[in-house]
């Protein structure tokens, strides 16, 4: 395996005006990203994730060369970003969720013909991939109608033929589900799993939608206040976080004091006391079963895995910190 | 997922380095230059309603002008050095040319860095300034077809008009409107540009409207004016390089070396703008903040 990209220390500060009186504005420095280390090996499908303004697509624009870092050195592809920016262009795929990447009112037929003498790409290559997306994405119906006039899910299925037409190594995804539908949302992932799948790419994919990650990476970034919080696999960080199972259970009745048991915190009362959800820490689930069947009637019971949007919610509340 | 039909690993051979190439990279780089031309010209062809409309509002100008003029002129029959028929030809060239050259109403740059759409274009392997050059020149070409062409077969049917004298005026009128366009896109994508600094253009593009309105020949022909400042307005500003050389070349308002003169100077402008912009992009670069997300 080799690297990819191999970043240390990137951080971008950003100095913003503040009004400081009637006409007196003051300049102040913000700090995007402080520090982040990221290392990563070829093929791999990386999710990087952090609360709004946590500094990833300021990490994306640093590692695609749009923004030059304030300190701190990356290298992708084996090329610096910004310097070598035009170069590294032709290795690396980007998708935006929130802009476009199309000509608005040129076709995508003609946007894709376009890119091809953008990137230079040989014309029979450029054929065998558009030919390759245009089945795996379904593409053929909307191939001649002006991109202002695609839906969402079109514009998103063209964006990712138009990051891939060049045939490149490393492909950033900057919430590339963003705005879907659940079908559409679901036919994006499963074409970058089949992507990922086939090894020879690397994804790096921001998103919060947390299922994309569950769904498609592996390996898992935290980046708080331009911090890497965590760095691993989302079982590694159910098991940092102290992710618990729970335990829910459906009564006939409302208990009039819910009950407490010892090793598995009440969480949440529901339905007007007839559903409780318990988390399950030094307790099992039949100590939680044997104290509740011994007061009322249980209806249902059922146990939720831990919840990967629940472990998030909860890294983001708590104070950045090192990783 | 009626729209995803998974096969195997096919999407894997989706993707591959680019292949080697044998062409010479100028070769490629003109290749890459024309197709964004092209586009240039497909992307503004589309909008037929406009050209349209610009047409009509540039016909009717032209009238109200060349009377303005023509009643300058007066009796005499002269007035800056032009007779009535270079007057008339300066008018309604002028009019069509208005277009082509785009003095107004491009903000696609300053629009793009308000809103950071301008990651796209620096994730792209052309320099921004070339690929939108390209893109300008593309434009330009459709207006020479749709907005330049009509004015020019409408003022012969209603005035007399002066027709080049001289052979080499043609070839040389046709460099100096490119040279003209690419001044005038260097211009335009410097006053855009200030976005990078000040996120909102309005200020620099109303100051652009009217400087380039007045000064580049279009309210009244820069011969007008005092001798002293022609010389400074040529010298010490590209305006006039925008639309009144191109069109004193075709009127053959002076003799050929004059001529040929004012369309090299336009030449020196338009290799230091274009360098201005590379620069200031260079600079613009290094400051970047790409709004939101």
């Amino acid at each position: 395996m080799s690297l990819v990209i191999d970043a240390r220390g990137l951080r971008k500060e950003f100095t913003v005006r503040v009004k400081a009186g009637r006409l007196r504005r003051e300049r102040r420095s913000v700090v995007a990203v402080d520090g982040v280390d990221l290392r990563i090996e070829r093929g791999e499908m990386l999710g990087y994730i952090g609360p709004n303004g946590a500094g990833k697509s300021t990490t994306l624009k640093m590692l695609t060369g749009v923004l030059t870092p304030s300190a701190g050195q990356a290298r992708v592809c084996g090329l610096l970003p910004v310097p070598q920016r035009a170069r590294l262009a032709r290795g690396i795929g980007v998708v935006f969720g929130q802009r476009s990447q199309l000509w608005w009112d040129l076709p995508l037929r003609d946007s894709f013909d376009l890119l091809r003498h953008v990137y230079r790409v040989p014309a029979a290559e450029h054929a065998a991939r558009l030919r390759r997306c245009r089945g795996l994405l379904d593409l053929d119906g909307f191939l001649d109608i002006p991109v202002r006039q695609l839906s969402l899910g079109q514009r998103m299925r063209g964006e990712l033929t138009a990051a891939l037409l060049h045939g490149p190594q490393v492909l950033f995804l900057d919430e590339p589900t963003i705005g879907l539908d659940v079908v559409s949302k679901q036919a994006v992932r499963g074409f970058l799993a089949e992507l990922g799948r086939a090894g020879d790419t690397t994804l790096v994919l921001t998103t919060h939608d947390l299922a994309d990650i569950e769904r498609l990476c592996h390996r898992l970034v935290v980046i708080d206040h331009g911090r890497v919080v965590h760095d691993g696999t989302i079982a590694e960080l159910h098991r940092r976080y102290g992710s618990r199972r729970l335990v829910v259970a459906e009564l006939d009745a409302a208990l009039v004091t819910p009950l407490t048991l010892p090793g598995a915190p009440l969480q949440r009362v529901e339905a007007d006391g007839r559903r409780l959800v318990y988390a399950l820490e030094s307790a099992g689930v039949a100590e939680v079963v044997a104290g509740l069947a011994g007061l009322t009637t249980l209806r249902d019971l059922s146990i939720l895995e831990p919840d990967i949007e629940d472990v998030v919610a909860r890294l983001y509340r708590t104070p950045a910190r090192s990783g | 997922m009626a729209w995803l039909r998974m096969e195997g690993s096919e999407v894997g051979s989706v993707a591959a380095t680019v292949a080697s190439h044998t062409d010479s990279n100028v070769i490629l780089w003109f290749r890459t230059f024309n197709a964004i031309c092209r586009s240039g010209f497909r992307r503004h062809a589309t909008y037929r309603q406009a050209a349209l409309a610009g047409v009509v509002t540039n016909t009717v100008f032209g009238f109200l002008r060349c009377y303005v003029l023509l009643a300058v002129a007066g009796a005499a029959g002269t007035a800056g050095g032009y007779d009535r028929a270079q007057l008339v030809t300066f008018v309604w060239v002028g009019q069509g040319l208005l277009a082509v050259v785009l003095l107004w109403g491009w903000t696609d740059l300053a629009d793009r860095i308000r809103t950071g759409d301008i990651a796209g274009d620096l994730l792209r392997p052309v320099h921004p300034v070339t690929s939108y050059l390209a893109t300008d020149l593309g434009r330009a070409g459709y207006a020479v077809l749709a907005r330049m062409l009509p004015p020019i077969l409408v003022g012969p049917l209603f005035f007399d008009v002066h027709l080049p004298a001289r052979w080499p005026t043609v070839p040389l009128f046709v460099g100096s409107v490119v040279l003209a366009v690419v001044l005038c896109f260097a211009c335009r994508f410097l006053v855009n540009a200030t976005a990078y600094w000040l996120q909102d253009v309005r200020g620099p593009m109303v100051l652009w409207t009217l400087g380039s309105g007045v000064l580049a020949g279009l309210y009244f022909p820069l011969r007008f004016l005092p001798e002293e400042i022609q010389r400074v307005l040529w010298f010490g500003t590209p305006f006039p390089s925008l639309l009144q050389t191109p069109l004193d070349v075709l009127v053959e308002r002076d003799p050929p070396a004059t001529q040929a003169g004012l369309v090299a100077l336009q030449a020196g402008w338009v290799v230091l703008l274009l360098a201005g912009c590379r620069l200031v992009q260079r600079r613009a670069e290094r400051r970047l903040v790409v709004q939101g997300g």
